[in-house]
């Protein structure tokens, strides 16, 4: 049943970068910016996420899982390399920079941990952090990302169907809606604390699905990203995983699931309405306020010249979500 | 007003060549690094943000250092000091083009229906690229030959450069996806530096 962790890419010696090359790349940078805005005395260099201070402190390596690979999705996709997926983060409790979330979750502390699975449920359910790995086979999934912001990535995921967790839990039938919630803790996010470094979101990050959604083969619990662990700023140590719906909607590092019968609040509606549905479906042709959302660029390897647009697929691509909305207007319900 | 110098501070012709050897130097070089390292994926998991964020915010930054030579001179006093100011507000123009062809290149892929339609449709463009067509115009007439035959006009048009500053600013917060950032740190600094023109302040007494 289980298999040992076999690579879904192959990436040979020379497409690892020397990690010589990598941490003088980034004291490169950060003498650049002191230069820089130092010589000419810019102000608010500070806001320059990159020059402030950066020192590397240990890291806990992320550590291999037993699973086996699914190979039904994105089989024929180029991954986005594992350094970019864990580099460039939305993860705003550790800072709203795309690569504040590496830098400040560093030391952030996943075990001990709790979800709980609770509410309208027969069978109320909390999993500690050993549990989180062992309860469900784990398999990998690969799947594209579609950010709200209009960039995307291919990500192996490891984990298990949410579907599973929601049956061993066994909603009552009066439980339409699935709420789910990030930790919340202060002394551990610099973004909890400072309203500054969390761009003055309402914490804890909440997030909600419809059951039916909840229950779809393709949503996916996640614990592992590249077949191991996930790092902090990838949602540590268990996320969500929609692959049809914008990125925001795969809420990070939860502690509670709750089922209930009310359409739960979700963080990003709340702060703008009309910019982030609660159903937040990936769609081209419903542009966010602020840019359209018929294309997005594609992340993998590649400098600025290797860039590749490509058109929005209606749900991300995948086509099998469609019944679940068939008598919704998706433009008035984003 | 209190200055902190009883008389004019100079800056010796040798030393200004230097200072401005130096500014040139910092400002090329940053620009040629940024793309030379984007060029080669060494700017994190995104170089074409990287890229956008950092040439926007050096530009904001540049204008806010431009725009504080003047009330610096008069304050110090130090005259001189203006002999920098065309040089560091062409850099801002230099820098927000940048972001720009970044933009519209990297980001959008030179996709011209894309960008036409970004362009008319998205007010937060609007807005920056209302203050880039501003800046041009300031670049395009700061050589001293148009600046001469503009006569009083010059300053009228250069007056403008404040409402390039708000709406530099404006665009820049409006790109972001929460408004509890770096932006109200500009903001701030953009108003401490309207108030500390007497020139505009005395217009505004005037005006009211």
């Amino acid at each position: 049943m289980t298999r040992r962790f076999t690579p879904t890419v192959v990436l040979k010696d020379n497409d690892v970068t020397d990690e010589t090359i990598y941490t003088q790349r980034r004291k490169l940078l950060k003498q650049m910016g002191f230069l820089g805005t130092g010589a000419l005395l810019s102000g608010g260099a500070n806001a320059f996420g990159w020059f402030s201070d950066d020192e590397e402190t240990a890291v806990s390596a992320p550590r291999p899982l037993d699973f086996k690979q699914n190979t039904t999705w994105g089989q024929d996709e180029t991954l986005t390399p594992y350094e970019k997926v864990t580099q460039f983060n939305n993860f705003y409790e550790f800072g709203t920079g795309k690569e504040d979330p590496a830098k400040n979750a560093q030391n952030f502390k996943v075990d001990p941990w709790t979800l709980s699975i609770d509410g309208m449920v027969e069978n109320p359910i909390t999993l500690g952090y050993e549990e989180l790995f062992s309860k469900f086979a784990l398999e990998e999934r690969i799947y594209r990302l579609r950010c709200v912001e209009a960039w995307s990535m291919v990500i192996p995921w490891t984990g298990f169907q949410l579907s599973h967790l929601l049956a061993m839990a066994k909603p009552l039938s009066s439980a339409k809606y699935v709420a789910f919630e990030t930790l919340d803790s202060p002394t551990q996010m610099p973004g909890i604390r400072n309203a500054f470094v969390g761009g003055g979101l309402d914490y804890p990050y909440i997030e909600g699905l419809r059951l039916d959604e909840a229950a779809h083969p393709l949503t996916m619990m996640a614990v592992g990203v590249y077949g191991k662990t996930l790092p902090g700023q990838n949602g540590a140590p268990i996320r969500l995983v929609v692959p049809w719906k914008y990125g925001f909607k795969s809420i990070k590092s939860i502690v509670k699931i709750t089922l209930t019968d009310k359409k739960p609040p979700t963080t990003w509606n709340q702060l703008a309405k009309q910019e982030y549905g609660f159903y937040a479906n990936v769609n081209p042709n419903v542009d966010h306020p602020r840019w359209s959302q018929a294309s997005e660029r594609r992340i993998t390897r590649g400098g600025l010249f290797k860039q590749t647009r490509i058109p929005t697929q209606l749900f991300n691509g995948y086509s099998e979500v469609a019944p679940l909305y068939a008598n919704m207007d998706l433009t008035k319900q984003f | 007003m209190k200055k902190l110098f009883n008389r004019p501070v100079r800056i010796p012709a040798k030393q200004r060549i230097v200072t401005k050897t130096l500014f040139h130097f910092f400002a090329v070089g940053y620009l040629v690094w940024l793309f030379y390292a984007g060029i080669n994926d060494q700017l994190g998991g995104d170089p074409v943000e990287a890229l956008l964020n950092a040439t926007g915010i050096m530009a904001i930054n540049l204008l806010l250092f431009t725009l504080a030579l003047s009330p610096l001179a008069q304050r110090l006093p130090c005259g001189d000091l203006i002999t920098y100011r065309r040089m560091s507000g062409i850099y801002v123009f230099v820098y927000a083009l940048m972001h720009f062809l970044t933009y519209i290149g990297f980001e959008l892929g030179f996709d011209f229906s894309l960008i036409g339609s970004e362009l008319l449709k998205r007010p937060y463009i609007m807005v920056g690229f209302t203050a880039l067509i501003i800046l041009l115009l300031l670049t395009i007439t700061s050589v001293n030959k148009v600046r001469r035959k503009m006569g009083r006009k010059w300053q009228t048009l250069h007056n403008f450069v404040y409402l390039a500053l708000g709406l530099a600013i404006l665009h820049y917060t409006w790109a972001l996806k929460t408004g509890w950032q770096s932006p109200v740190f500009y903001w701030i600094g953009a108003i401490l530096l309207v108030l500390s023109r007497q020139r505009i302040l005395r217009l505004l007494k005037i005006n009211s």
